[in-house]
């Protein structure tokens, strides 16, 4: 397995530090209340779906649950598009129509941003099962948190994923609390990807924390899927930060606990070990979270700015007529169907 | 024109909408192997093989959020439930994901999906069995919902809902699957447009606005009041939503009363919506205040002679119009 160069590593290190200022960002942004609704943070997490999207190619489908603005970031999605979403804005990847649970990047191959717990694991298995349709080798990744392995959706999902052999990545980010209740309290097993042995899924472990564990046991995995479509599972245990949303002062765990996994920390992880290995002075360190502030604040301004769709709007977000919106590629659509076309001959 | 069954013209549809996009599927429990649990696809596994005539597991909600997800990368499946009885184990994902796709997405994902399989009360199958589902499922702003009552309709229908951007469900009457109609030969594209409704017959003392199940019926008793001299329109919705209230207003201005028969409860439901409609819309034209007759508001019973108490029936109808007449 070819391991990615040097220079992507300190990219891999960059997003991070972009998701976790966006995040800290996000969250002075409501309390400064320009950003309504729910707001989940990724801020602990980072290592997780960056090390994911290191694994996989730009057309591959990405689809996550409400704490979901890494993903799009990762994705590639515009740190401005994001920050326009939570303001509610029409320059959102989501046009302001989504905020903060629904964002969608279709150009991105971004599928959302789903907010019931476990109801966008069936989707996952409708994507996989199209790629499959129509002899692609795409894969699917799958995220989802602790919390909705003990859903009804996805427990119907997995039979059928594993039933019909589907190219999905299950993707657990297994941060120990679903909202206020910890694992212990919620699931029966003793580890999660247990749940993945019920259904013939290959399951591992995977410390979430470490930015290279999840990219290279990701890479392994995507690249089997890649030669002889099949699903697996990973359990990625991690640690969020901040509590649930941003209204949860998160009184359910101790202190203790959370500076234990601050010590752990993934960008703090990545940056030692690419300053030990002589890749990364802390020049250039600084210079990256310069940047990452630096975009990250440009959003702002760019959020603000921006306008909002006129009320009388909202009735063209109904039904599609078939106009074309910013994102949906009539082009795109059509050699999908040219492939579906041939590949059913 | 030949005469065949609703299950026949429906299994027209699916084959002719198979045979022209290869982006389209059917998926559900019993569909392939059993030919589905009314038959209405028959045959197909055998013609279209197994990659787009698909088995499931009982997982109403798992299979109705893949066909969503099918649909949000560029595929086009057709989803049955074995009965829409059923589809509330899935209702989160034809009422939180398909519709809300398109708006949540800011129109980057528009979900061509088609839900369908038979609804209402058939003949003693207790209350778990017995849904009518079209006030539920109306009420949801991007879902279509259609409701054909003849065989040609529910080809017309059904192929258009195929062809249709976005989720709609097509409630197949169960009832009526084996009866009969008269219906375009297979050679001749039949496409009806969701949202019209059609007069099924003519009439000018009293309109009868029906849909589905309530349609035969309506049929039947106006063919009885005839003898009595009251002439009944009948105007069969076809779709729920969108709403062809402009028919409905049509042929109020023309008889000036009219009876709404529904096969769903009363309660918040399609009858009262039309009701409205029309008084907001062409007030001046009632002669008579307007009378639904629907479902009691009860769960429904088992016993047969309880259950027919419960439903739109001929009695009730008949009786509904004479008020209305002033007869």
């Amino acid at each position: 397995m070819q391991r990615l160069e040097q220079r992507d590593e300190v990219e891999m290190l960059a997003l991070m530090l972009l998701i976790r200022r966006f995040e800290e960002r996000a969250s002075q942004q409501y309390q400064a209340q320009k950003i309504g609704g729910f707001c989940h943070l990724y801020i602990g997490q980072e290592a997780v779906v960056t090390g994911a999207v290191a694994a996989v190619r730009e057309d591959d489908y990405i689809i996550t649950a409400y704490r979901d603005h890494a993903h799009a970031l990762a994705r590639g999605t515009s740190a401005n598009a994001c920050m326009a979403e939570l303001f509610g804005k029409a320059t959102g990847c989501s046009r302001g129509l989504g905020g903060s649970m629904h964002f969608f990047d279709r150009q991105n191959h971004m599928y959302g941003g789903h907010a019931i717990v476990g109801a966008h694991v069936p989707l996952a298995a409708g994507m996989a099962f199209a790629s499959r349709y129509r002899g692609e080798d795409r894969v699917t990744l799958c995220f989802f948190g602790d919390g909705a392995i003990n859903q009804g959706s996805f427990h119907e999902a997995l039979n059928l994923i594993a039933l019909y052999n589907l190219p999905v990545v299950l993707i657990c980010e297994n941060n120990l609390f679903a909202m206020g209740t910890s694992v212990k309290r919620s699931t029966s097993l003793k580890q999660i990807v247990d749940r993945a042995e019920g259904y013939d899924i290959p399951g591992e472990i995977v410390d979430g924390m470490n930015f290279r564990e999840v990219r290279d046991k990701l890479t392994e995995i995507v690249g089997s899927i890649r030669k002889d479509p099949h699903p697996a599972f990973v359990e990625i245990r991690t640690y969020r930060y901040r509590g649930h949303s941003m209204s949860d002062p998160a009184s359910y765990r101790t202190k203790e606990e959370l500076e234990k996994y601050r010590l752990d920390d993934p960008i703090t992880r990545l940056r030692a070990q690419l300053t030990r290995e002589g890749k990364l002075t802390n020049e250039q360190f600084d210079q990256r979270d310069k940047k990452a502030k630096e975009t990250v604040i440009a959003s702002v301004k760019f959020a603000e700015s921006s306008p909002e769709l006129p009320v009388e709007k909202v009735y063209d977000y109904v039904y599609f007529n078939g106009a074309v919106e910013a994102g949906v590629s009539p082009a795109k659509r059509q050699e999908s169907a040219a492939a579906a076309a041939a590949a059913t001959e | 024109m030949r005469e065949i069954t609703y299950r026949q013209a429906l299994n027209e549809a699916l084959a002719e909408e198979l045979e022209r996009d290869p982006n389209v599927f059917l998926m559900g429990e019993e569909v392939a192997e059993y030919h589905g649990a009314y038959k209405v696809s028959a045959g197909l596994l055998e013609r279209f093989g197994p990659k787009r005539i698909i088995d499931t597991p009982i997982s109403e909600n798992g299979f109705a959020g893949l066909g969503i997800g099918a649909a949000m990368v560029g595929l086009r499946p057709i989803i049955e439930f074995m009965t829409f009885s059923f589809s509330l184990v899935a209702f989160d994902q034809v009422v939180n994901n398909a519709p809300n796709m398109f708006m949540m997405s800011g129109g980057q994902f528009n979900i061509p999906i088609t839900f369908r399989g038979p609804n209402g009360p058939a003949h003693q199958l207790g209350a778990t069995h017995s849904h009518a589902t079209e006030n539920l499922f109306a009420s949801v702003p991007g879902l279509k919902v259609c409701t054909p009552a003849t065989p040609r309709d529910a080809k017309g229908l059904l192929k258009a809902a195929v062809r249709d951007d976005n989720p709609v469900l097509v409630l197949e009457a169960e009832l009526l699957y084996s009866s009969k109609g008269m219906v375009e030969p297979p050679d001749e594209e039949l496409l009806i447009p969701l949202g019209q409704a059609e007069v099924k017959r003519e009439g000018s003392d009293v309109s009868i606005i029906c849909y589905a199940q309530t349609v035969p019926l309506a049929l039947a008793v106006a063919a009885q009041l005839e003898e009595e001299d009251i002439s009944a329109e009948i105007v069969d919705l076809r779709s729920i939503k969108p709403l062809d209230e402009q028919a409905v207003f049509n042929s109020i201005a023309k008889t000036h009363r009219a009876v709404i028969v529904e096969q769903d409860r009363a309660f918040c439901g399609v009858g009262a919506e039309i009701c409205y409609r029309i008084q907001k819309n062409i007030f001046d034209a009632l002669d008579a205040p307007i009378l639904r007759v629907s479902q009691e508001d009860v769960p429904i019973p088992y016993n047969e002679r309880l259950e027919k108490f419960v439903l739109p029936n001929a009695d009730k109808l008949m009786a509904g119009v004479k008020k209305v007449c002033y007869a």
